[in-house]
C-alpha cells in the first residue's frame, strides 16, 4: 500500500508540507495545524506485504510512548491516525543537530564531550523517572538543541513498565543498533533503564575516540563478544583523554548492569564534577586485560542466559536516588546536626544506590585577602570540605556514592535550590532552623525557601532540642 | 457523524462481596461510564448475596449486561469443580435466597457481544465448561472463538492483558492500576478484568477495568474498600474462614 501524502494535502486537519524523509520504514512530513503552536512533523509507516514487522510495531510502540511522556528532552506529542485505517504520528518538530553530525568530527574536545553527555544523561534520566526505557541510544537518535539539551528521537525500539510490550516476543532475539546495544539486550531482557546507560557509554566513548568499543559485529556471536570481552581503554587510543573519564566510560559500559551507573543522573553528576569522580582500577588500564582474565569473564558470561533483572525503570531509580543533606558546618556538634546526620542514614540505607552529596553554602569569600593559610579563600573552602567529610563518616558509604561540596553564594537557599536542579536531585534533607538568619527582603528562614521552591522533595529534620521544647 | 464515547465498566467475581462492589460502583461513578458489565460469580465465598444481587438487578434494569459464572450456576446444578469449602457457601446461600432472586439467576446468559467486545465468565471457546483463561494458550483460543476486538473475561481473578505482539505467541501483560493502555481495533486483545470481591495476589483492593470503546482504551483499577468489614461479616455468618482471610490479604 502506498502510504505517501502529497504536499498541499490536508489530513485529519494538519495540512502536509515538504517530505523531509522517504526511507525503508516510512515518510517524514512537516505539517502545520490549528492544535499546536509549535513546529510539527508527521510520520507515517510504509505498510503492507514485503515490509518488516517491526516497522509497524514499532510505529504503534513509538505512538503510545510518546501520548504518555512529558519532558523536554523528548518531542512533544500532538495526535496519532487510527492504525487500522490511516496511521500517522504528529509531534514536535526539534531544531537540533543531529550527534551523529558530530560523531564525524570525533574525537571531540573533552569540554564539548562532557557537555552533551550531561545533556544525554539528563534526557535518559526524565525518561527513566517516567517508567520508560529507548533501547535504542546512538548518535542518530539523538538531536542537539542550539541551547545544549539533548532531545531523544525514535523510540520504535522501546519499552513502557505500564505498558503493553508489543516487541517483546521479537526481541527474543537481539534487535537494535549492534554498536551499541547492551549486552543484556543481546540476551533479550528488555526492561532494564541500564541498558540505555550503557549505549550512552559506547556513544561517548566513540565521541572521545573516533572508535567504537566494541565494533560492528553483523553476527549474534560477534555481539555475544560483549558479554565478556574488555574493550580497549579510551586513553589508549586518545592519551590525553583525563583518568576521570575513562573511569566514567569504562563504567557505564561494564558488561553487568550492576556494576555500571545505576542512574543516568549520577553519570551526568559524574560528567559535571570531575573532581568527584573516584578513580578505580579502570581509570589506569592502560591495555585490554590478559587472557585468562578474558577466560575468566567468558565463563561467567556464558552463565548469564535468563538473567531477571530488576524491577520497573522508576522503581530501579527509587533505589538510585541523589540525595542532597545540606549541612551547617559551623555548629556541626548541635542536636539539630546530629538528628539530620540520623535522617539522612535512614534515608540511604533503605536505596542500595543511593548516592549523597553532602553540602554546604558559605558566604563569598574574596581570594587573596587572609594572611594565613586558614584565613584565605581555598583554606576555608578546605576547612569546610574536611568537616563535611568528617560528618558523612558515620554513613560508611564507598567513595563513589558520597561527595562533598561547598558553594559561594550570598543567597544561601537560591544556591541550594539551583544545585539540586542543576544534579537531578531526588530529595534534600536539611535542618529545620538551618541558616536561620532571614532571606534578604523576604523575612523567611532558607529552609521555608528551599521547601517552597526546590523542585524536589525536601525532608525537613527538626533537632531534639525543638522537640523538648514543643512538648513543654 | 460523532461517535458518542462508549466507557463500559467491567466488574466480574463479585462474590458476594458488597464492601467491594459498592465502592467499585462509586469509583466508576467518576469514570463517566456509559455502561455496565457484570462478568458473573455475583454469590459464593461472601455474606451478602442477597444485596449484591439486588444491586445488580438494578444495573440491568438500567441496560446493564450480566452473565452467569460457575458459582452461581451451582445454585440450581451441583458442581463437583467446587471445593467442598465453595459448596458449603452455595448451600448456606440458596436458602436466603427469594424464588426471585433464583429465577434473576437462572436467566443470566453465559456470553454476550456487543460493540466489537466479547464478554463471557470463563473462556469463550465453551462458556459452559468454566475453563480458566490463565495463559497464553488458553487466551489465544477464547479470542479465536470470541470473535471481537476485545474479549473480556473473568473467572480468573488476577487483572491481565494478553495480546498479539510482533511474534507469533500471545504476550502476557500485568497491567498497573490507573495507567490507561491503547488497546488498538488492528489487534485482538483479551482482558482479565480482575475480582471485584475476592482478589487473590495479597493485594486487598478490589479489582475492576474500564473499556473505552470509542478511544480504544482499557484501564485496569484497584479500588481499596472496607476489607475489615467484609471479612467480619463471613465470620460473623459462620463461613469457612479461610474466605475470610482472603479478604485480608493471605
Amino acid at each position: 500500500m502506498d502510504t505517501r501524502l502529497s504536499p498541499g494535502s490536508t489530513l485529519d486537519g494538519f495540512t502536509i508540507g515538504e517530505c523531509v524523509h522517504d526511507g525503508g520504514m516510512g515518510f517524514i512530513y512537516r505539517v502545520t495545524g490549528p492544535q499546536a503552536d509549535f513546529p510539527m512533523m508527521m510520520k507515517v509507516p510504509r505498510i503492507g506485504q514485503g515490509q518488516p514487522v517491526e516497522g509497524i510495531v514499532g510505529f504503534e510502540m513509538e505512538a503510545m510512548l510518546l501520548e504518555r511522556i512529558r519532558s523536554a528532552h523528548v518531542p512533544r506529542f500532538v495526535a496519532a491516525g487510527d492504525l487500522s485505517q490511516t496511521p500517522y504520528l504528529v509531534t514536535e518538530w526539534i531544531e537540533g543537530q543531529l550527534l551523529e553530525g558530530l560523531v564525524r568530527h570525533a574525537p571531540l574536545p573533552v569540554e564539548q564531550l562532557v557537555a552533551i553527555g550531561a545533556a544525554i544523561g539528563d534526557a535518559l534520566d526524565s525518561l527513566h523517572q517516567q517508567d520508560a526505557i529507548h533501547l535504542d541510544i546512538k548518535p542518530d537518535n539523538i538531536l542537539i538543541r542550539p541551547d545544549g539539551r539533548a532531545v531523544l528521537i525514535d523510540f520504535g525500539l522501546s519499552h513502557h513498565a505500564r505498558l503493553p510490550d508489543l516487541l517483546a516476543e521479537e526481541m527474543r532475539r537481539a534487535v537494535g543498533s549492534a554498536p551499541y546495544i547492551s549486552p543484556e539486550q543481546v540476551l533479550g531482557v528488555r526492561n532494564d533503564p541500564r541498558s540505555d546507560i550503557f549505549a550512552l557509554g559506547v556513544t561517548l566513548y566513540e565521541l572521545a575516540t573516533a572508535e567504537l568499543p566494541f565494533g560492528s559485529p553483523q553476527s549474534v556471536s560477534g555481539l555475544r563478544d560483549r558479554l565478556w570481552l574488555e574493550p580497549r581503554p579510551p586513553r589508549a587510543i586518545r592519551p590525553d583523554l583525563p583518568a576521570w573519564l575513562q573511569e566514567i566510560i569504562l563504567r557505564a559500559i561494564e558488561p553487568v548492569a550492576a556494576r555500571r551507573y545505576p542512574s543516568a543522573a549520577q553519570l551526568a553528576y559524574d560528567l559535571r564534577h570531575p573532581e568527584q569522580v573516584v578513580l578505580t582500577d579502570r581509570a589506569d588500564r592502560q591495555g585490554r586485560a590478559g587472557v585468562f582474565t578474558h577466560l575468566k569473564r567468558w565463563l561467567r558470561a556464558a552463565g548469564r542466559e535468563g538473567e531477571v533483572m530488576a524491577g520497573a525503570p522508576a522503581r530501579q531509580l527509587e533505589q538510585a536516588p541523589i540525595v542532597i543533606a545540606a549541612v551547617d558546618v559551623a555548629h556541626l556538634d548541635d542536636d539539630l546536626q546530629l538528628a539530620l546526620q540520623a535522617a539522612v542514614r535512614r534515608v540511604i540505607e533503605h536505596a542500595a544506590g543511593a548516592r549523597l552529596t553532602a553540602l554546604t553554602v558559605i558566604k563569598p569569600t574574596a581570594a587573596f585577602d587572609g594572611e594565613s593559610l586558614d584565613k584565605t579563600a581555598s583554606g576555608i573552602h578546605l576547612e569546610h570540605l574536611v568537616r563535611l567529610r568528617h560528618w558523612a563518616e558515620p554513613m560508611n558509604l564507598p567513595p563513589e556514592r558520597l561527595s562533598v561540596h561547598v558553594l559561594e553564594a550570598s543567597d544561601k537557599a537560591r544556591a541550594l535550590i539551583e544545585y539540586a536542579q542543576a544534579n537531578h536531585a531526588s530529595l534534600i534533607v536539611i535542618g529545620a532552623a538551618h541558616y536561620s538568619e532571614p532571606v534578604l527582603g523576604l523575612g523567611r528562614s532558607v529552609t521555608t525557601a528551599v521547601v517552597e521552591q526546590a523542585s524536589c522533595s525536601v525532608y525537613v529534620v527538626k533537632g531534639s532540642a525543638a522537640v523538648l521544647a514543643a512538648q513543654d | 457523524m460523532r461517535k458518542t464515547r462508549v466507557r463500559i465498566a467491567l466488574l466480574s467475581d463479585l462474590h458476594a462481596n458488597l464492601e467491594a462492589l459498592d465502592a467499585c460502583l462509586r469509583h466508576a461513578k467518576q469514570q463517566s461510564i456509559g455502561r455496565f458489565a457484570i462478568l458473573g460469580d455475583l454469590i459464593g465465598y461472601g455474606a451478602d448475596p442477597v444485596s449484591v444481587i439486588e444491586r445488580v438487578g438494578d444495573l440491568v434494569a438500567g441496560g446493564a449486561i450480566a452473565l452467569k459464572g460457575n458459582h452461581d450456576e451451582a445454585l440450581s446444578r451441583p458442581d463437583a469443580s467446587l471445593t467442598p469449602e465453595a459448596l458449603a457457601v452455595i448451600d448456606w446461600t440458596r436458602v436466603r435466597l427469594s424464588s426471585e432472586h433464583l429465577a434473576f439467576i437462572a436467566a443470566l446468559p453465559l456470553m454476550v457481544r456487543e460493540h466489537d467486545a466479547c464478554f463471557v465468565h470463563a473462556s469463550a471457546d465453551a462458556p459452559h465448561e468454566w475453563r480458566y483463561v490463565s495463559d497464553d494458550a488458553a487466551a489465544a483460543r477464547s479470542i479465536e472463538a470470541a470473535d471481537a476486538v476485545w474479549c473480556v473475561v473473568g473467572h480468573v481473578h488476577d487483572q491481565m492483558l494478553y495480546y498479539q505482539g510482533a511474534g507469533r505467541r500471545l504476550m502476557a501483560f500485568t497491567p498497573s492500576s490507573g495507567t490507561p493502555v491503547p488497546v488498538g481495533r488492528h489487534r485482538r486483545w483479551l482482558a482479565v478484568a480482575g475480582s471485584v470481591g475476592q482478589p487473590r495476589d495479597g493485594n486487598t483492593a478490589a479489582a475492576y477495568a474500564v473499556l473505552d470503546t470509542t478511544a480504544a482504551s482499557l484501564t485496569f483499577f484497584r479500588v481499596p474498600y472496607d476489607h475489615a468489614s467484609a471479612a467480619a461479616k463471613i465470620r460473623a455468618a459462620g463461613l469457612p474462614e479461610r474466605f475470610a482471610l482472603r479478604l485480608e490479604g493471605h
